[in-house]
């Protein structure tokens, strides 16, 4: 691999982190609620495009458990970051149990324990489930999430029941989620081009073929699950912070196909495509608000048809699995030893 | 808890399971022969309950005969779903058709919601389901009884096909051995789009007297059986098809019974299968009527 030499690609990287940070500061101040909302958003698909991705896209794990993940990681920020009087506020109907009513931490303490407690569920769930294969595994991990739905609807002492938490200080703002997406990013390129990477693309490739070749398939398996539950639940609370009302419906498979999507349109075993297509996609599903809502276009009054944006995602999904298998970027990466050489068929990830 | 409760409870079991049963026929049919998870066999459920909806509500159809053309109709839907969608990825890794699985399950859902609207609406049920039978202390609404005669009539029909038609024997081919069922000069998609029809016509059976035993009909109705049924096919070992009968008593007895005598826990009704599910993979991964299967590299 005759590239750039490397000290100049980290200072390619640092120079380009610098340039999203300036538009980040200018962002914040300079554009409006919305389009900030929708910056954060973008961060946060981001980062649970690439949690997903790291199981089903790089370890060939089918997962299809994020939803649950990231609604642990919302409910461990929402109840370490709410104020004692907000949470009394919340639970009028059956009172909060004692311990949590005056748990109190700072932010950046709250998105980690979200992220650890999400890998720990990971890891327990992870253990046993893991050893199955491909379609059993996602039912198994698709019925996770639907259990942690369950549960919390559940435990009304702790979640507050169906009726969910609201008023969470809104914390998330665009340096804490674009921070948090470029970490992960950065954890995961040297993750994967580590040994460790190299073993799950190895388990992805062939399993029986790894294990022959001495990878230890348990341990990679569970790494990367209980990962992935990590990068979940600190792209929940994220969101949790970000949204500031949440309730268990909202982490139902729903939300996972949605990052499915991300996953499949950017490409299973992409960073940098799970990177666009999660950016792309969040714009496009604001933009198809206007579908939803009724358009007056002066001659003719067009009713707004609420649910439409599922049906074009939906749609979309299928055409991409149908006629764009691989995505946009397939397992490929943009690399800045390709956009210099104008990517005359020189790629980072020379196939495992 | 009296006997008599306990019969009660057993019987209610033994309605669901046999909803389950039905339906769970339908994934393990398409997965023994195509290897997939069917996930829009739920949304084919909600659909099949609609059109029986729309048949009575809106072309004034009498009741049975809206019922038979709901039931054609979501196995022509069946047949096209599998055309459209999985056909083209016949040869593609398994993930992808998985995905687009979900695909057309995300998609039948919300294309629900837009067309027939989110809000919950009332099935109709005909007099007759409804009468009560006395049996000592025990009462039994017609329709429990309805169900199961009509699942076992159906069943036994379906074995019928299975074990006595040519086309039941090229079934079997196909899920030995697509490749060399084909080589044998058996026309795999057409059979492939038989199963699908079929198992969709029984889904479709299986939706209709599900909307008739919980009248609120809403496009997302079909997820919790759908999710339920496929469960109940892996217990019973999945490809297999007295196996998924066998789990879908398993479930819906397991889970009456559950509420019954647990009333506390009757908030994780819905988490009970997928605890069966988990524990009957750790177990015994191929289910219980299931075969062993070793991997081949």
């Amino acid at each position: 691999m005759m590239g750039l030499k490397s000290i100049n690609r980290i200072f390619l990287s640092i120079a380009a982190i610098a340039v999203v940070f300036a538009f980040l500061i200018w962002a914040q101040g300079n554009l409006d609620a919305y389009k900030v909302r929708i910056l954060n958003l973008c961060a946060i698909n981001i980062i649970l495009t690439l949690s997903l991705n790291l199981t089903n896209g790089f370890t060939g794990l089918f997962s299809l458990g994020t939803a649950g993940f990231m609604a642990v990681g919302a409910y461990v920020s929402a109840l370490l970051t709410m104020s004692p009087e907000v949470k009394a506020m919340n639970f009028f109907m059956v009172p909060i149990n004692p311990a949590l009513a005056h748990l109190n931490a700072p932010f950046i303490v709250a998105l980690i324990l979200a992220g650890l407690i999400s890998a720990l569920v990971g890891f327990l769930i992870g253990a046993p489930v893991l050893k199955l294969k491909g379609d059993y595994l996602a039912i198994a991990t698709l019925g996770f999430g639907e259990i942690i739905s369950v549960i919390f609807t559940n435990t009304q002492t702790i979640t507050n029941g169906a009726l969910g938490l609201k008023g969470i200080p809104q914390y998330t703002n665009l340096y804490w989620s674009w921070g948090t997406a470029i970490v992960v990013i950065l954890g995961l390129i040297t993750l994967l081009n580590s040994s460790y990477g190299r073993a799950f693309k190895a388990i992805r490739e062939d399993e029986i073929a790894a294990q022959a070749m001495g990878v230890n398939l348990f341990y990679h398996k569970v790494l990367s699950f209980s990962l992935s539950a990590f990068i979940a639940g600190i792209g929940g609370a994220l969101l949790a912070n970000l949204i500031s009302t949440i309730d268990p419906t909202m982490f139902r498979f729903f939300l996972t196909y949605q990052i499915l999507l991300m996953v499949v349109l950017g490409g299973m075993g992409s960073i940098t495509g799970s990177c666009i297509s999660a950016f792309i996609m969040t714009v496009i599903m604001e933009l198809l608000r206007v579908v939803e809502s009724p358009m007056n276009l002066g001659f003719i009054n067009i009713p707004g048809i609420p649910g439409m944006r599922m049906v074009v995602f939906a749609v979309i999904l299928i055409v991409v699995v149908l006629f764009m298998r691989q995505g946009i970027m397939g397992e490929k990466e943009i690399t800045w030893d390709m956009l210099l050489r104008k990517g005359a068929g020189r790629h980072e990830s020379s196939g495992s | 808890m009296t006997f008599e409760l306990f019969l009660q409870h057993l019987i209610n079991g033994i309605s669901l399971g046999s909803l389950y049963a039905l339906i769970a026929i339908g994934y393990t049919m398409v997965y023994g022969i195509v290897r997939l998870i069917n996930f829009a066999h739920g949304d084919i459920i909600m659909l099949a309950a609609y059109f029986v909806f729309f048949g009575v509500g809106l072309f004034h159809m009498p009741w049975w005969l809206s019922a038979l053309l709901s039931i054609v109709l979501t196995a022509l839907v069946g047949m096209g779903i599998e055309k459209a969608a999985y056909k083209p990825l016949r040869d593609a890794p398994r993930i992808s058709i998985l995905i687009s699985a979900i695909g057309v399950s995300f998609f039948l859902e919300n294309f629900g919601i837009v067309v027939f609207g989110g809000r919950p609406q009332a099935f109709y049920s005909p007099k007759v389901f409804q009468g009560v039978i006395k049996l000592g202390n025990v009462s039994i609404i017609n329709l429990g009884i309805i169900i199961p005669v009509i699942t076992i009539i159906l069943l036994m029909g379906l074995v019928y096909i299975v074990n006595n038609t040519r086309t039941g024997m090229a079934m079997r081919a196909c899920s030995k051995d697509i490749d060399t069922a084909k080589l044998m000069g058996i026309d795999v998609d057409r059979i492939i789009s038989f199963t699908f029809g079929l198992g969709s016509a029984l889904a479709a059976v299986g939706g209709i007297m599900w909307g008739l035993k919980y009248p609120q009909l809403h496009p997302l109705i079909g997820i919790m059986p759908g999710l339920k049924c496929f469960i109940a096919a892996v217990v019973g070992g999945i490809g297999n098809i007295p196996g998924a009968m066998l789990g879908g008593f398993i479930l819906g007895i397991g889970e009456i019974l559950l509420v019954a005598f647990l009333p506390g826990l009757s908030g994780y009704r819905d988490a009970f299968a997928f605890i069966i599910l988990i524990l009957i993979l750790l177990f015994r991964p191929t289910g219980i009527l299931g075969e062993k299967v070793a991997e081949k590299v």
